[in-house]
């Protein structure tokens, strides 16, 4: 196809010299099709990301604290009360921008960091092979074989519940997952020319993983990453609704609403609002997901 | 083939292994013992030494992993000393409950991704097509532990169509034992439908695209007898590996649900015993989960070569 659209490139000369104009294949040139979904998405997470990192500067009551009565609904009228106040009187609103902070730091730090070293791992693994390749693959499985969620349960309650703890055991879900990614992005990416290319003119292992392959293995990879993150902040919300995740009076969306689900038959917004915001958190972290991976990884085409 | 078989069997026992080490390792290092919560708060340290050596706990953690897993290995998980029940009578007796749901989420979202994925793929990009992805991108991201809550207000509080908690036995009658399990198993099944669309719609279109059905259209054939006799077989292939693989993982993950709906399943008892420090019981039941899960991969794999012949070349050569 690149080939094409260099000759097509070239065409406006040839046509001028008025040489025989063969009627080469005329090519349309592929339609991205923008969905405005991916843009609501982005919109989202841009407030999201921004309310949490100005949530000491935006005109919040503090997260800890009651303003109102408990378990007012919605309302116009005070920033605080536009999203109505919890079982304690606080304000739903700032403990929603206040626990985007948990959530977000979550999932990113565990996202990051569980990409960085699976990613490295399975690079390792798939470009030496053999017996690396099956130790790693063997550990790969053993972690994916571990319930997920009992895991986090496990550590919660040998640990100290914290964030600190939280990001560990998120951070062991994530890595073989990109283990098993890199691994064989890097397997498709050794076997071709340009590497032994490198090979032949001498380049070390140290270079061609690092100078060769692992700039062509980015892109995918990182293109994975929200998906990572999206299952993250899902992961420690189903922790916090079991109550072993963020421990109060720190705000996180699960535990809000495990806060409010003995109250949902009365007062139905402490569950439908942190609910909502997980769902859109999710769904968009989702789109943007698979929007970057239609776009970047290799292995879903051909 | 047979050397196939036993080097992927040989390599889940070998997972099976690791699992095992890694869930005693992290179960050992957790600080306080069974024994505290035996004996409760006030308990002197002599009193829960005694303990701890009466349970077998004050050996180092090698050889208490071997001891447990030579037993483990002839079917004896061991017993639990808070309850005194034995962890094989525990999961015995659970088993049936988080099968059960895990077995029902499944077959309503098999049974509604089939019905989306049909329509999905009868035509690529139209109206309905984008509609029933957008459908399956909202299931994705709604998580047990919401759409849990939301299901409870809805049918249970506002129609109380359905009971908010409890379980009644198959034993007292199927109808309330249904009515019971309905919504829990929803609650599991949207993500699962949204995984099932995507893949049953990119394989059927994949399908339909082939020369078979091209001549069964040309002969004249319905388009509905094409789509369901021709096409839908040779798509759903990797739909059931997948749903089989998932219905491994499920069992280990319906602790959101069997606690929110109080439900006497596995995960509610991995739940409690994880709390309680019940190791013993703990222990049994990953390790049971994990076999399960791992057992069920390998079955799947191994049924796929010998299904499909293509496959199999494939792996031999």
């Amino acid at each position: 196809m690149t080939e094409v659209a260099v000759t097509q490139r070239a065409l406006p000369e040839t046509g001028t010299s008025g040489t025989a104009a063969v009627a080469l294949p005329v090519v349309p040139v592929v339609r991205r099709r923008r969905s405005v979904l991916v843009y609501l998405s982005v919109l989202w997470l841009v407030v999201l990301i921004a309310a949490a990192v100005a949530a000491n500067v935006l005109p919040l009551a503090p997260y800890a604290i009651p303003v109102a009565a408990p378990r007012l609904g919605p309302q116009f009228g005070s920033l605080d009360l536009l999203l109505g106040t919890d079982t304690l009187g606080r304000s739903m609103l700032s403990r929603i921008v206040y626990g985007a902070r948990v959530s977000l730091v979550v999932g990113t730090v565990a996202g990051v960091v569980g990409f960085v070293i699976g990613s490295l791992i399975g690079l390792l693994a798939g470009y030496f092979g053999k017996r690396l390749d099956a130790g790693v693959s063997l550990v790969a499985d053993a972690m994916l074989a571990f319930p997920p969620l009992i895991l986090l349960l496990a550590l919660a309650s040998i640990l100290k519940p914290s964030v600190s703890t939280i990001l560990l055991g998120l951070t062991l879900l994530v890595i073989p997952s990109f283990i098993r990614l890199s691994r064989a992005n890097t397997m498709s990416w050794a076997s071709r020319e340009f590497v032994r290319a490198a090979r032949n003119i001498g380049a070390g292992h140290c270079r061609i993983l690092f100078r060769e392959i692992l700039p062509n293995l980015l892109a995918p990879l990182a293109a994975f990453l929200p998906i990572v993150m999206a299952a993250m902040i899902v992961a420690e919300g189903s922790l916090s609704f079991l109550g072993l995740g963020i421990p109060p009076p720190q705000p996180s969306w699960g535990g809000m609403i495990n806060d409010g689900k003995d109250a949902i038959a009365t007062s139905p917004h402490l569950v439908f609002v942190p609910a909502l915001v997980i769902f859109f958190t999710v769904f968009a972290l989702n789109q943007v997901g698979d929007h970057l991976r239609t776009r970047f990884d290799r292995t879903l085409h051909d | 083939m047979v050397l196939a078989v036993t080097k992927r069997v040989g390599r889940s026992v070998l997972v099976v292994l690791l699992v095992t080490v890694a869930v005693v390792a992290l179960l050992g290092l957790a600080p306080g013992s069974v024994a505290e919560v035996i004996l409760g708060e006030n308990a002197t340290p002599d009193a829960v030494a005694a303990m701890n050596a009466q349970l077998g706990l004050d050996v180092p953690l090698w050889s208490q992993y071997l001891s447990w897993i030579s037993d483990a290995v002839q079917g004896d998980l061991g017993t639990s000393p808070l309850t005194g029940q034995s962890v094989r009578e525990a999961i015995v007796e659970r088993l049936p409950v988080t099968l059960q749901l895990a077995a029902m989420g499944l077959t309503i979202a098999l049974a509604v991704a089939l019905i989306m994925g049909v329509v999905s793929a009868s035509r690529p990009g139209s109206a309905l097509d984008r509609g029933s992805s957008a459908v399956s991108s909202v299931f994705l991201s709604v998580p047990a532990f919401i759409a849990g809550p939301v299901l409870i207000y809805f049918f249970a509080i506002q129609l109380q169509w359905f009971p908010v908690m409890g379980w009644s036995q198959i034993s007292e009658g199927l109808g309330p034992n249904l009515r019971g399990a309905l919504l829990p198993a929803v609650a599991i099944a949207l993500t699962e439908i949204a995984s099932f669309h995507r893949l049953l719609r990119t394989d059927l279109i994949g399908t339909l695209r082939e020369d078979f059905i091209a001549s069964a259209r040309a002969k004249g054939m319905p388009g509905g007898y094409v789509m369901f006799r021709h096409a839908l077989r040779p798509s759903s292939f990797s739909l059931i590996t997948v749903a089989g693989i998932n219905l491994g993982r499920l069992i280990g993950g319906t602790v959101i649900v069997e606690t929110l709906f109080g439900l006497p399943g596995l995960g509610q008892l991995v739940a409690s015993s994880i709390t309680s420090r019940d190791v013993i019981m703990v222990q049994g039941i990953v390790v049971f989960i994990a076999v399960v899960y791992v057992g069920v991969n390998t079955v799947v794999d191994l049924s796929y070569s010998v299904i499909d012949p293509r496959v199999r070349k494939v792996a031999g050569a």
